[in-house]
């Protein structure tokens, strides 16, 4: 393992920000933590870059403990929330500036920093000054300055937070060849789910501190662990629930769930896919609420009598309006009893 | 962190404290009841009384003249903006004694309002308070209107939009978040009325005293140093007050408020109360702060031939062993040496202050580094004479005497001139190089030091017109054959005759000129983000 977390704990005032975190990351992994703010994974990033001293517990890299070593011989990468460039330096001297710190020679500097501006699709661009430069183009010198040094480990800090939509969608995928590409080892944390199953061999998602889940973007998607997890992932349709064989008692009534499922008092979850419109007098009755338009499909809001709200996934032609009256049935599918 | 803490303990604590039990101390017991003896004298009273008042009088005078100056700088744009807010600085950065002498000038014996209509103030209590104006006019104006405009008008806006009148916004919403800035703008100029030496000196007359011209006058006319040591403590304690309630502003003015770049606050006037108003701060500006200095040049140019100027030159007949004008060169040469070291010792303090993992000693220390602006410089000067002169210290026989006292009073303003700036380096960037491979000296050098180079030439400017005006310390331990230009001044005011009152005009004139010359280059250097002063 190149990267080992051990029950790493950093309490700030008696909360505890990072709470007995166990994480590793292989060599050219690419590992996404994923959470809410304040759940503690910027924290995450500074403890393992060497700006926040543990509490408790063990940062190992390439089998070494990193207790004491300061962040400047860590031979690590970080690429900041809002990038952090030099404002006094141009391009070309923010990505040379790691080289210069390890004392490289000025020739090997013009060359890998010319190198590294062609590979973020910036070439010739070593003399602008930094305050010119658009949102993506400061992200592709930020990235460009932390790749300069060749770390063991490049880490990110939500490395697309603040670009707008359409342009982060286009980074991620260029983000992803290149490190597919170069074999880097990344350690990134966002908010953002897109962000983190884009990018991603494995998701690790975070609450207060603690890892809620960890797996490929498929399985986390797939089978959340818990309610949190679920939320967070954008479900709205998660009740408690008795399971008994394939049936569970739920607020809206019976509903059926796939064999093998987990018994007994559990959390249910329903995919919006999974709540299928049927006539009135079919299902279970609800009044539309609200219907948001969501691109491929229309999510419609459901407000039984008395139960929580339902969320469904219509397609575009046959969403109902709202105030209309609908029945609701259930697609067992599409539900998961979680652990 | 030490070397700051130690020059303030060996220049500073101790010679002030040697000075005390000097006068405290016969025989080895503390004269405790002292204190009361003298504080019953009703002519200590008396002086303690003037100090109060006059100080909180010059203060709501200045508030006065010089609020409406911080809106209109704040928040109007006319041509000549930039030179007229060097030329409302110049002031701050004159010498009190150039000060005094001006005032002179303008309103005492023979003086331009004598002449033309036979008024004389340098009797009145009106001198004093017109020329502490004239000092402290900067300090508001900066201070207020440095912050007003960075308030982002829109602030206002919103409040107009949700129905408030345009005084009602500017009550609720612009007052609460300039208060911090008018409270502390408020107490510097209280503290440096309260402890103002070289203005009331000259213009004070037998009538009025401070009590940091009382306690010149113990040690240096009377002698009777225990009084002197009394008046030290009861001002120590008032500006340790002062200080204490000042930093509490300074910190709630550093919480959030959301600022603008101040160049697009600013528009033209409207409308006539506008215009009028503009007006109105010009008039003022041009009668209370270029008039007295007009009349200061024309004085020192009326003889004929630059006959008082040559006068410097020569050394006969003279109140010195040499002539005058090797007080120019003194003056420069102290300067600079207490420039060097107020920048380093200043900028080491600053440093450390800045960083995070700063305990509550060294933020503590912060406001202990403003004492020297007001603790009696009269005592700074008289301490380093009797501390100073034995071993393993026995400095006063050498040159450095002088610029360390100089030194003592440039550090404050080093500090307050840096810090912000480097409060305003984001944490992260020094991290972002710190994961990049540089330790922390190359951190510093590399990414602290080229954004705070320009204020550390700022506060170096500061530091070197501080020290090249410093009066009351300078007074006691400057040799009679190393005079500076302040001290030659005063000796030449000293004396009666039209050629040594002439010549002291002139030599004032050279001291404003060199110091506004050294303000005017800061100018082109400043940004916004430099400072409080």
């Amino acid at each position: 393992m190149l990267l080992e977390l051990e029950r790493a704990t950093v309490r700030f005032g008696g909360r505890a920000v990072l709470d007995g975190v166990d994480l590793a990351v292989a060599e050219h992994e690419v590992v996404c933590v994923l959470g809410p703010s304040g759940s503690g994974k910027s924290t995450l990033l500074r403890a393992v870059a060497g700006l926040q001293p543990l509490d408790a517990g063990r940062v190992v890299l390439d089998g070494r403990d990193q207790a004491g070593v300061p962040a400047h011989r860590r031979e690590l990468g970080l690429m900041f929330q809002d990038h952090q460039l030099f404002p006094q330096r141009d391009v070309g001297g923010n990505v040379a500036f790691g080289l210069r710190m390890h004392g490289t020679p000025k020739r090997q500097q013009e060359e890998r920093v010319r190198e590294l501006l062609d590979l973020v699709g910036l070439p010739g661009a070593a003399r602008r000054a930094v305050a010119a430069l658009s949102g993506g183009e400061q992200q592709r010198v930020a990235l460009a300055r932390a790749l300069a040094p060749r770390p063991r480990l490049l880490m990110l800090d939500e490395p697309l937070g603040q670009l707008d939509r359409s342009l982060r969608e286009r980074l991620v995928v260029e983000l992803r060849e290149l490190f597919g590409r170069l074999g880097t080892t990344v350690l990134a944390v966002t908010h953002d789910q897109g962000e983190a199953f884009a990018l991603a061999d494995r998701v690790v998602v975070m609450r207060d501190g603690r890892i809620a889940q960890s797996g490929s973007p498929l399985e986390v998607w797939q089978r959340p662990a818990d309610a949190f997890v679920a939320r967070f992932l954008g479900f709205d349709n998660v009740v408690e629930a008795s399971v008994v064989e394939e049936a569970a008692d739920t607020p809206w009534g019976k509903v059926p769930v796939p064999a093998g499922s987990p018994q007994g008092t559990r959390t249910l979850l329903v995919r919006p896919a999974g709540v299928r419109l049927v006539g009135v007098d079919e299902g279970l009755r609800c009044t539309v609420a609200a219907r948001t338009f969501k691109g491929t499909h229309v999510a419609v809001h459901l407000q039984p009598e008395d139960a929580p709200r339902l969320e469904a996934a219509c397609a575009l032609r046959r969403a109902p309006e709202v105030g209309e009256t609908v029945g609701v049935a259930f697609d067992p599918s599409e539900i998961i009893v979680l652990h | 962190m030490v070397l700051p803490v130690a020059f303030f303990g060996v220049f500073f604590a101790y010679p002030v404290a040697a000075i005390v039990s000097r006068g405290l101390n016969v025989d080895g017991a503390w004269q405790f009841g002292r204190l009361w003896d003298v504080l019953g004298q009703s002519d200590i009273r008396h002086v303690l009384w003037f100090t109060t008042w006059q100080a909180l009088a010059s203060t709501a005078l200045t508030l006065l003249l010089a609020l409406p100056a911080a809106y209109v700088f704040a928040r109007f744009a006319f041509p000549g903006k930039q030179v007229l807010r060097a030329v409302v600085t110049v002031p701050f950065v004159l010498p009190t004694v150039v000060v005094g002498t001006a005032f002179l000038a303008l309103v005492g014996r023979g003086g331009l309002l004598d002449e033309l209509w036979g008024v004389r103030l340098d009797t009145t209590v009106w001198a004093i308070l017109l020329a502490h104006v004239f000092f402290n006019y900067a300090v508001v104006v900066r201070t207020v209107g440095g912050l007003w405009a960075q308030l982002d008008p829109r602030q206002e806006e919103a409040a107009r939009m949700l129905g408030a009148s345009p005084l009602r916004a500017w009550r609720q919403v612009t007052l609460p978040a300039l208060a911090p800035a008018v409270a502390a703008a408020t107490l510097m100029v209280f503290l440096f009325t309260f402890t103002s030496f070289g203005v009331v000196q000259i213009l004070g007359g037998p009538t009025f005293s401070t009590l940091e011209v009382e306690i010149y006058r113990q040690t240096s006319e009377i002698f009777d140093l225990s009084t002197a040591a009394v008046l030290t403590l009861v001002q120590f304690v008032a500006v340790a007050a002062i200080l204490a309630v000042h930093a509490w502003t300074v910190r709630r003015r550093e919480t959030a408020l959301r600022l603008v770049d101040a160049s697009v606050t600013a528009r033209r006037p409207r409308g006539a109360g506008q215009w009028a108003l503009l007006a109105g701060v010009l008039v003022t500006v041009v009668v209370l702060l270029l008039l007295p200095l007009a009349v200061l040049v024309q004085r020192s140019l009326d003889a004929p031939d630059f006959a008082y100027y040559r006068a410097l030159t020569s050394d006969d007949g003279n109140v010195f062993l040499v002539p005058p004008i090797e007080a120019i060169g003194n003056s420069l040469e102290y300067a600079v040496a207490a420039t060097v070291i107020a920048v380093v010792i200043g900028g080491l303090a600053a440093a450390a202050l800045t960083r995070r993992d700063a305990g509550r000693f060294v933020r503590g220390f912060d406001a202990l580094l403003m004492l020297p602006l007001g603790v009696s410089a009269v005592t700074v000067g008289f301490g380093f004479l009797i501390a100073l002169d034995e071993p393993p210290l026995d400095l006063r026989a050498t040159w450095i005497l002088v610029p360390l006292a100089q030194a003592l009073v440039g550090v404050p303003f080093v500090v307050r001139t840096m810090l912000p700036v480097l409060r305003a380096v984001d944490v992260r960037l020094r991290e972002a190089a710190a994961v990049l491979g540089a330790s922390p000296w190359r951190v510093w050098r590399e990414v602290d030091l080229p954004m705070v180079r320009r204020a550390l030439l700022v506060a170096a400017g500061f530091a070197f017109a501080v020290s090249l005006g410093e009066f009351g310390a300078t007074v006691f331990i400057a040799r009679p054959d190393n005079p500076t230009l302040p001290v030659a001044v005063a000796r030449l005011l000293g004396r009666a005759g039209e050629l040594n009152y002439g010549q002291a005009m002139a030599l004032s004139t050279i001291l404003m000129l060199v110091c506004a010359v050294a303000l005017l280059v800061l100018e082109r250097l400043r940004t916004d983000r430099t400072g409080e002063f």
